[in-house]
């Protein structure tokens, strides 16, 4: 194996401003498709608890239909294909104010909102319908319930699961390189084609991502900790695809 | 915008042939892909989750620092390394096919191997003990005895994994391999159909991964405490 190393491309001229956009972007894009996503999983994991059957219908058709479909067909789909049926005005205003992004963000947004309402769903679910039952026992009253007892539960309960999925959220929009979004992997791919030097730009990208990934990992594991309910063992680990 | 959806049934045999099944001068295939790279990611995943429960320190930091090092970045980024370094390690050109196989089974292994360990986890010790009473040595009670209950503990799990697996193969076409995704690119570059052919293979996945889920839905109720208490 013959090869010749050369680790200051990474920051030289051009390439260290690449890489740092490129993590900018990805930044940037996870936390737009984060918020999006997370309010989607929390609209439809909560639709699909109505005691409504059509709007529980509507809801599973939404998280099973999206959810089961390679997020790379989705970003293929919400680029090349979706901007077809908009009005021409419209795709024109896209196009020229960064379509790659808008797409990437709302496939993003989409597919993961539909995993993001099984997480939260689950989390919901495995909380013991006896803590609702004692709290309307005590004497507390319906919302007091829910404010009190109900939801600080489930937000503790759901912080693993969800972490775990907004990490997968971080690593696949990596995927958004595909429809030509100046991300990490973007970034990493075009310093190898320019200079050469995969194993190079290769390592910077894995790096910045295990950073990046191991960090929120690690602040999260302490909220965790300093938020866990005692005697309780996470119950909503269980992690859905 | 008018639809037609007639490109699908003219192309329906390329798609479906080349792209689904991978019989065709292209190879590749999403079936031929995901097949192969299940049962061996499986295989390799096993073998990972006991390393990383071993007590040798040689055998259980690297599988830990491995696995926590493919669970930390993306699988796009994973391909790569994998494009790059196989036709460099092996000092020969590698088919697409190759290098997306090695790569998958290698990824998928880090996440198989925590589930299997999850599963080893859930084994009550006393079962060890028993085995080790009754004589088996090590390999005779890892295989016999923990194995069958670790995985029978985790199927729920690992279906889902395989699911995520299946639809991860998607990515082989990022490489130019010639998978469902990378024929419906081909097709709607040459058809200009994006918004048909995309939503077409949606529903094609669809169906694969949903069957999927409903079988471990199934698996799941069947393996539940209560059923196997009762029955």
């Amino acid at each position: 194996m013959a090869y010749d190393f050369r680790w200051s491309v990474l920051w030289e001229a051009p390439h260290v401003t690449w890489l740092l956009d490129g993590f900018l972007t990805t930044l940037r894009i996870s936390a737009i498709s984060w918020i999006f996503a997370v309010f989607l999983g929390i609209l439809f994991g909560a639709l699909r608890t109505v005691p409504f059957r059509p709007l529980r219908a509507v809801a599973t058709a939404y998280v099973e239909f999206f959810r089961n479909v390679p997020l790379l067909v989705w970003l293929f789909f919400w680029y090349f294909g979706a901007p077809e049926v908009l009005p021409e005005a419209i795709r024109q205003w896209l196009i020229h104010h960064g379509m790659e992004f808008c797409s990437a963000v709302a496939a993003i947004s989409i597919y993961h909102g539909a995993r993001m309402s099984e997480v939260i769903r689950a989390g919901i679910q495995s909380i013991p319908k006896t803590q609702f039952e004692s709290g309307i026992a005590t004497g507390l009253s319906l919302s007091e319930t829910y404010r009190l007892i109900v939801i600080p539960i489930a937000l503790r309960l759901i912080v693993p699961p969800v972490t775990n999925e907004s990490l997968n959220l971080l690593k696949n929009s990596s995927l958004a390189m595909t429809i030509g979004v100046g991300e990490l992997t973007f970034a990493t791919r075009q310093i190898e084609t320019y200079t050469a030097k995969a194993f190079e730009a290769f390592t910077a990208g894995t790096l910045i991502y295990l950073g990046l990934c191991l960090g929120i990992a690690y602040i999260m594991n302490r909220v965790e900790k300093k938020f866990a309910i005692p005697g309780l063992i996470a119950r909503a680990e269980r992690a859905e695809h | 915008m008018n639809f037609d959806w007639a490109v699908i049934t003219s192309n329906a045999k390329f798609l479906l042939l080349q792209g689904l099944l991978g019989i065709g001068r292209f190879g590749g295939g999403t079936l031929r892909l995901a097949v192969p790279a299940i049962v061996l990611g499986f295989t390799v995943g096993i073998i990972l989750g006991l390393a990383r429960l071993a007590r040798r320190p040689w055998i259980h930091y690297p599988a830990t620092i491995y696995i926590e090092l493919i669970r930390g970045i993306p699988l796009v980024m994973v391909i790569f390394w994998f494009w790059f370094l196989v036709p460099i390690i092996l000092g020969k050109p590698v088919p697409e096919y190759w290098v997306a196989l090695a790569a998958f089974v290698m990824f998928e292994a880090a996440y198989i191997g925590e589930i299997i360990r999850a599963g080893i986890q859930s084994v009550p010790k006393g079962q060890i003990d028993a085995a080790t009473a009754t004589g088996l040595n090590y390999l005779q009670t890892t295989w016999d005895v923990i194995l069958p209950q670790a995985i029978r503990n985790v199927i729920p799990s690992l279906v889902t994994q395989f699911i995520v697996l299946f639809k991860d193969t998607s990515l082989a076409s990022i490489i130019g391999m010639m998978d469902l995704t990378k024929a419906a690119q081909t097709v709607s570059q040459r058809e200009l159909r994006p918004f048909e052919m995309y939503l077409f293979i949606a529903v094609v996945y669809w169906i694969f991964t949903y069957s999927m889920s409903c079988f471990a839905r199934w698996l799941e109720i069947r393996m539940s405490p209560e059923r196997i208490a009762a029955s």
